[in-house]
């Protein structure tokens, strides 16, 4: 079946991640209190509006440009396997720290919603979170919800319908970084988009490039020369 | 048109090691910025975490407090496990005479009593009795200290000296792990980003004895170490030389970290923050109850798995005679004189080399050695035991050398199989085995030669 959309789930450790998952597919997974517990990628699937859609359950990280193994798979799914939407979960608890996880997918793809979890936790704390002003200022939807309690998840289901239908549009507000290094990443991006056409992000490359990332490197040589070979019959993996 | 290698090499002319920082800076601004006008948080922030923070972080109080808790730990787990211990013992012991009587009745031959009962069912009850009752206690208990959320606080006191031994902060929490389960928490050293911080902790890892390893370490302390003392205040002597020895292993793993970082795996330690999340009360059943018993289940699974086809073995060869000696016994003597270099001898390090599957069979192996029929008498009671080991010339040198050894050599044979799968390297693996290896040689060496310069034995 083709017609399946890929939803990419992503987010910092003990932020309820895989707890969504599991409300959202059904499929029964652990969840864990140690960063990194769900190493191996695990996959589920919903069915809403007469769409399919496969979840997938990035493991847990706290960024997405260091070398961990965690941070590998997670980037690397995100930037070359491209889902349609790429949904990152933070704690409504501690938006701080997770906000920077949320900024760094906004870099990479386009598709994203921001679905802050744990959203009771927060409010009986006294935590207010004004979800609109965060939209405007991030240019994808900001959902809030609770995965242990199944709230919000009418208008997070709607949300990934409006995108997949093109009923509403993500427009990431791109981080914009001091002069030296924006002029910088003009001068390289051009050059990115001619390399790989349908690369990931070249704003998000040239900063990787800048940045120093080999590992990146090593992986867009792998891949380029992958879709060197078989051009024509690139679907997914 | 350019390739890709160009693109990087231009990238790298103009990019200076300031640039990563101002990346993550201006991410962390606009988190802030954001948070700032689209988040509000109460008024009264939480000030009970931020006052036992206070306490628990100190720079003065910091390390006591963590000692006692430690400390305390060990002290609920070894007074505790005593008596249900016995009881686990005494209940396999009284299950042996009906079982020798159906034997007899079905007219089994002895060969297959003898492997069956004293060699697989001594065996493996013998590890039940023994591990199942500290298992059952340290792993809740050191599951309510997680949960509560002192362990971050616990890597927080600690990431200083990791810092300063050029290995990374988070190893203390992989550290940590090592206390539950070596094997386990070489895979938890996926938490550590950088790879040559994480190889750190993974060749450091065994330096902390596990659970496999608490059992042969508890007994020999409470048999050797407190053995003037009775009641509590042997407990607490025998918690005393525990701490001794962890803190001892502690030091190897900085020891080792500074090492390693000055020359095989030179670096600077990276940055990271480190968020103290806030004390919260755990859900008893699910986390602490729950995952106990699970982890403890398994964790005996495990040994038992082990033990049986080890305790089957070790009793074939205690009973194949080659000339007037068994198999056992010839092996024991090749390995005597090195082991006696060591202040042991060469059924203990025989017992270590085939306790490389797993710790937990080190000593049932060894006292079947002892006993040279190859099988293992009913394991009641402590002072039977301790008759075993001192007829076989044991005195308090013997038993620190044999913990000393425990808590140093090798990792076990999961522990291996699982750092070769997370490093991918034979030789990374096998130096995995070679340092701690090396370091249980030259310790107990040098003890034994202290103690006998000194004239203490």
């Amino acid at each position: 079946m083709n017609n399946a959309y890929r939803i990419a789930l992503a987010g910092n450790p003990n932020t309820g991640k895989s707890t969504l998952f599991n409300a959202l597919t059904g499929l029964r997974q652990h969840t864990g209190n140690w960063a990194g517990k769900t190493v191996s990628v695990a996959q589920g699937s919903l069915q809403h509006k007469g769409n399919h859609y496969d979840l997938i359950d990035l493991p847990g990280t706290y960024s997405l440009f260091s070398n961990s193994a965690d941070e590998t798979v997670a980037r690397n799914y995100i930037v070359f396997e491209k889902p349609d939407i790429t949904l990152v979960v933070l704690d409504a608890t501690s938006m701080e720290r997770n906000l920077n996880l949320a900024l760094q997918v906004l870099e990479m793809t386009k598709n994203v919603i921001i679905c802050i979890n744990l959203i009771d936790a927060a409010e009986k704390q006294g935590i207010k979170i004004n979800e609109h002003l965060l939209t405007r200022q991030l240019g994808v939807p900001v959902i809030k919800v609770s995965a242990r309690n199944k709230l919000g998840f009418p208008k997070l289901l709607d949300t990934i319908d409006r995108i997949i239908t093109r009923a509403i549009e993500c427009n990431p507000v791109p981080t914009i970084y001091d002069e030296e290094i924006e002029e910088k990443i003009s001068r390289l991006e051009p050059k990115v988009k001619e390399l790989w056409k349908d690369g990931p992000s070249s704003r998000w490359v040239s900063l990787r490039l800048l940045d120093g990332d080999e590992d990146l490197m090593r992986e867009m040589e792998k891949r380029m020369g992958r879709e060197e070979n078989d051009e024509s019959s690139r679907v997914m993996d | 048109m350019m390739n890709l290698q160009g693109l990087w090499t231009e990238a790298r002319e103009q990019s200076s090691t300031e640039m990563r920082d101002e990346i993550v800076h201006r991410l962390y601004e606009r988190s802030r910025k954001l948070c700032a006008a689209g988040v509000k948080y109460p008024e009264k922030k939480d000030v009970r975490t931020e006052r036992i923070d206070a306490i628990l972080t100190s720079p003065v109080l910091g390390f006591p407090i963590m000692l006692l808790m430690l400390g305390a730990v060990f002290y609920i787990t070894i007074a505790g496990a005593n008596i249900p211990s016995s009881l686990l013992a005494d209940f396999f012991g009284s299950l042996e005479g009906p079982l020798e009587n159906l034997f007899v009745y079905l007219h089994i031959p002895d060969w297959i009593y003898g492997i069956l009962v004293a060699g697989l069912y001594r065996g493996t009850t013998w590890v039940i009795s023994v591990m199942l009752p500290p298992m059952a206690i340290f792993f809740p208990v050191f599951a309510l200290l997680e949960n509560y959320g002192y362990l971050p606080r616990v890597a927080f006191n600690l990431d200083r000296i990791f810092k300063s031994a050029g290995a990374h902060g988070k190893q203390s929490l992989t550290m940590a792990m090592g206390f539950g389960c070596n094997a386990a928490a070489v895979l938890s050293t996926r938490i550590i980003e950088s790879p040559r911080e994480r190889m750190l902790a993974i060749l450091t890892n065994n330096f902390v004895p596990c659970n496999g390893r608490w059992g042969t370490l508890i007994l020999l302390s409470s048999l050797f170490m407190a053995s003037h003392f009775t009641g509590g205040f042997k407990s607490l002597i025998t918690t005393l030389v525990i701490i001794g020895l962890v803190m001892f292993g502690i030091v190897i793993t900085f020891l080792v970290s500074w090492i390693l970082s000055k020359t095989a795996l030179k670096g600077v330690p990276t940055h990271y923050t480190l968020e103290l999340p806030p004390y919260r009360r755990p859900k008893i059943f699910d986390t602490v109850i729950r995952s106990s018993l699970t982890k403890s289940w398994a964790v005996l699974m495990r040994a038992v798995k082990v033990a049986a086809p080890a305790a089957i073995l070790t009793w074939i060869a205690g009973n194949i005679y080659i000339g007037d000696a068994s198999v056992l016994q010839h092996v024991a003597q090749f390995l005597d004189p090195f082991g006696r270099l060591l202040g042991l001898d060469g059924y203990i390090l025989m017992a270590f080399i085939l306790g490389l599957p797993a710790n937990e069979i080190v000593l049932p192996i060894l006292l079947m050695g002892y006993l040279s029929t190859g099988s293992l008498t009913e394991a009641g009671s402590m002072a039977e035991l301790k008759n075993i080991l001192s007829e076989h010339g044991w005195t308090w040198l013997t038993a620190l050398n044999m913990m000393l050894f425990s808590l140093l050599h090798y990792p076990c044979g999961t522990t291996l199989i699982n750092i070769y799968k997370e490093t991918k390297s034979k030789k990374w693996t096998f130096m995995a085995f070679l340092i701690p290896t090396v370091i249980a040689v030259i310790v107990p060496l040098m003890t034994t030669f202290a103690a006998k310069a000194f004239g203490w034995v």
